[in-house]
């Protein structure tokens, strides 16, 4: 039977070409322009650890004096340094890494390559199985590192094949920021999309060349970046000037595997922002909050408000494309008012009408569901000709593929409810009367 | 002719009616919106940022191995290398002038801070007055740039100072724009007067008042502040710096490519890349390349957005004329003619997108105060909702043309036959 429509619907669809050419094409665009933005959306609003997002969080503490204070207020997005170490000393959760970032000179020791800035992250050991960076050659430096501030580097493929020719460098020396540094580990490819871990350095397409100790880093005060907020009488301090401990500067994350855990250090944190009060430290009541990585980029809101906005027109036009071919279909499908009455009063069900109907709204949705793709790879292709950061990281997938599909045929077969309804409630013998 | 009959008409065909009339009101309030938004970028984009933008370029470079700049001897030692680096610049043949700068407008990189009519008392964390952003540049700034000063007197090189990057002393005389010399004194006679900046407890004079100078962000965190600058007569010693640098007329191209061998001759240590001689227009075009992008994607997609509206009007104005071919033989053999048949489809289509443009209207308002809420937005103003009822309505008449003159073409002879 359903070949049989099948055939009918392609010979309706046939006979009036114009109107099926519009309907198609009216389609097409508006799943072209909506799978576009959905997929830009998709990617800028993704997982960047998926299947490890949901342990990993990031605490935040109040450290701040009592002047400004109000109920309700969100803590710093930072830490200090003094909070940082205690944290990181407590060991409370199943791993946790403190971190900033920076930028350091890199002299290569090639007579013809120039000296130049590498970008940095300054961190502490599980940054690298905390966060699943795949190694392609050594290991990151160990704790004991961290407190002997070894002048060990952990190195990205990108540098590694720039400075190396993507040999294993591992026990090679690097030359940066004046110091020579032992290459314990060469990253694969690793670059987290947004780059949860610091927003600050900016939110895409962003990644570190150098990692190393932090300790070393506060020991050799080499350059960092990103932002500082001070209170009370703090010294932001600039370049290779430490912030002073009233300032936040830093990033502590923490990997906790259960709920209950979760909820424990959560305890754990209230408990520490009452020792620190008691010592003096603090003024304010504990202000804390534990979010995971998806609760903490939405917090954040990374996703550029011109994206969410494009997304927002792209569903509008679809939500017109849709109620125009919805008119088309229903004029269409009225004026076979005869035909399906003659099949009516030879012993067709209105099932098998309505059946029938919405195959053929059915083949629409699909025809404009392929062109819809073929306009949505075209769309995706020019918004990765644009120079945003996010702009190279507009791919389609295969589940965004499939989405695709499905929202071109539910869209189109829901707007053949409608026509097809109406269609159905013909009577027979009206319709063969007056013919 | 009566609209009754019309009317009636219409009722046997509700779905119909009442799609094209939803097709037009989604339309309008999409294409108000997004025309509204095009048009607030659009004069973001053309506001002038007060500079003389023609053969002015930025160099930003960065030292290697340079001092600190933690104590008074590394200071005085970066001071002196930028010197070199100034009068190196300064003697090209096609430079006419250059100012060391710490930022440009546009640039997106900004040192804001506040400023006061009464002393603050520093560390105080917050500071209170009014928000500006500072430009740290010597007394070749305002020929440099192309300001023009409507007040008081420019910086002599007698004025100018130095600090490192971190210290934090503040300028005693300052050069304001106007806009924030009038906010700060209302009746328009803040030259000569005394304010303090940051917080500071020491006063700072204004000696003179620019006509116009855009803040470096473009962010709509900006907003507020967006022509409050404040020139201060002090160099900045760090290990990079920022030179900005007038071309004479015509020479832009070759005082761009001059700079490069000549900073390298002044000293090699030091990172200068393909990205560190950019022209104005490259920053002005940089930085409101989204701006420009969303305006032309939303153009794109209104245009498109009428089209298929129109097309939708056709196809199902067509269906119509169709269905109704007999009865239009009927009222030609009555005695209608060829116009009242095209006046009749017209007259059908103008109630219908009337109808639609008056619920547009209403979802215009309502899409608007969602983007209000969520993205920022300003009040759509009535303008654009009444020029967008007249574009929907002539679309709509454009639309119907071509099916209601097939209409009238209807012989009525028609009328005769069976269907």
């Amino acid at each position: 039977m359903f070949a049989y429509y099948l055939d009918l619907a392609l010979h309706s669809l046939a006979r009036n070409k114009a109107l099926t050419a519009l309907m198609v094409l009216a389609i097409a665009l508006g799943i072209g322009a909506s799978m576009t933005t959905l997929t830009v959306l998709h990617v800028l609003s993704g997982d960047p650890l998926p299947g490890k997002s949901a342990q990993l969080y990031y605490p935040q503490i109040d450290p701040q004096d009592i002047k400004g204070m109000m109920p309700s207020k969100e803590p710093p997005e930072q830490v200090t340094l003094i909070d940082g170490l205690n944290l990181l000393h407590a060991a409370r959760a199943d791993r946790q890494a403190l971190m900033s970032g920076g930028s350091a000179p890199l002299d290569p020791e090639k007579a013809n390559v120039d000296p130049f800035y590498v970008e940095t992250r300054y961190t502490t050991t599980d940054f690298f199985p905390m966060f699943d960076a795949p190694f392609l050659f050594g290991h990151a430096w160990t704790a004991a590192d961290d407190e002997a501030k070894a002048r060990e580097v952990v190195i990205a493929r990108a540098l590694n094949d720039k400075l190396f020719g993507g040999a294993n460098s591992v026990g090679r020396t690097l030359r940066m920021a004046g110091v020579d540094w032992r290459v314990v580990g060469v990253l694969d490819k690793w670059q987290p999309n947004p780059h949860f871990y610091d927003l600050n350095t900016g939110s895409y397409a962003y990644g570190e060349q150098v990692f190393l100790p932090l300790q070393t880093m506060l020991e050799l005060g080499l350059d960092r970046n990103g932002s500082t907020d001070c209170w009370g009488n703090g010294g932001g301090g600039v370049g290779s000037i430490l912030p002073s401990d009233t300032c936040v500067w830093l990033q502590f994350w923490a990997q906790l595997d259960s709920p209950a855990k979760a909820a424990a250090y959560k305890e754990f944190l209230v408990h520490y922002s009452q020792d620190q009060k008691a010592l003096g430290r603090f003024q304010r009541a504990p202000n804390v909050r534990l979010r995971n990585v998806m609760q903490w980029l939405d917090y954040q809101m990374v996703v550029p408000d011109d994206v969410r906005l494009q997304n927002g027109l792209a569903f509008g036009f679809l939500l017109v494309c849709l109620v125009n071919t919805v008119g088309l279909m229903l004029a269409k499908f009225m004026r076979r008012a005869g035909e399906l009455g003659v099949r009516r009063a030879l012993g067709a069900s209105r099932r098998a009408l309505f059946t029938q109907l919405l195959i053929e709204s059915g083949v629409i949705g699909l025809v404009g569901g392929i062109g819809g793709l073929l306009l949505a790879l075209f769309g995706l292709w020019l918004v990765r000709q644009r120079p945003s950061a996010y702009a190279a990281l507009a791919h389609l997938d295969l589940s965004m593929l499939f989405i695709t599909f499905v929202l071109a045929l539910c869209a189109t077969v829901l707007a053949g409810l409608l026509p097809a309804w109406r269609a159905c409630q013909i009577a027979p013998a009206l319709q063969l009367k007056s013919n | 002719m009566t609209l009754h009959p019309m009317i009636a008409a219409l009722r046997r065909h509700k779905a119909g009616v009442v799609l094209i009339a939803l097709q037009i009101a989604l339309t309008l309030a999409i294409v108000c919106n997004a025309v509204f938004i095009i048009g607030q970028r659009i004069e973001r984009v053309h506001r002038p940022t007060g500079l003389d933008e023609n053969n002015l370029f930025l160099v930003s470079q960065q030292w290697v191995g340079a001092p600190s700049g933690d104590d008074p001897g590394s200071v005085e030692k970066l001071d002196s290398m930028q010197q070199a680096d100034l009068a190196a610049l300064r003697g090209l043949p096609d430079v006419a002038s250059v100012a060391p700068i710490n930022s440009l407008p546009l640039l997106n990189s900004s040192w804001n801070g506040a400023v006061d009519l009464k002393p603050g008392d520093k560390g105080q964390g917050s500071f209170r007055g009014t928000r500006t952003t500072y430009y740290f540049s010597d007394e070749q700034a305002l020929s440099t740039l192309g300001l023009r000063l409507v007040a008081g007197r420019n910086f002599t090189a007698a004025d100018v100072g130095h600090q490192g990057f971190r210290d934090q002393g503040e300028p005693t005389q300052v050069i304001l724009t106007k806009a924030l010399g009038d906010k700060l004194f209302p009746k328009g006679d803040a030259l000569g007067k005394v304010i303090f900046l940051n917080g500071a407890t020491t006063p700072t004079t204004i000696i003179g008042l620019v006509e116009r100078m855009q803040v470096p962000g473009t962010g709509s965190w900006t907003n507020a502040f967006v022509w409050n600058a404040t020139l201060a007569p002090t160099r900045l010693d760090a290990n990079f710096a920022r030179y900005a640098i007038r071309a004479k007329p015509g020479r832009l191209d070759a005082a761009m490519r001059a700079v490069t061998p000549a900073l390298y001759a002044t000293n090699p240590l030091r990172v200068l890349d393909d990205d560190s001689v950019k022209s104005f227009a490259d920053i002005r075009a940089e930085a409101y390349r989204a701006d420009v992008g969303m305006a032309i994607l939303m153009g794109v997609v209104c245009l498109i957005l009428l089209a298929v509206t129109a097309a939708g009007i056709v196809g199902l104005t067509s269906f119509w004329v169709g269905q109704r071919h007999r009865q239009i033989g009927v009222r030609r053999a009555l005695g209608a003619r060829k116009i009242d048949i095209l006046h009749y489809f017209q007259i059908e289509n103008l109630v219908i997108a009337s109808v639609g443009a008056v619920i547009g209207l209403m979802l215009a308002v309502g899409l608007n105060l969602l983007l209000m809420k969520s993205f920022e937005m300003d009040r759509l103003p009535a303008a654009y909702v009444l020029i967008g009822i007249v574009v929907v309505l002539a679309l709509g008449q454009g639309a119907v043309f071509v099916p209601a003159r097939r209409a009238s073409n209807v012989p009525p002879v028609v009328a005769t036959r069976a269907a």
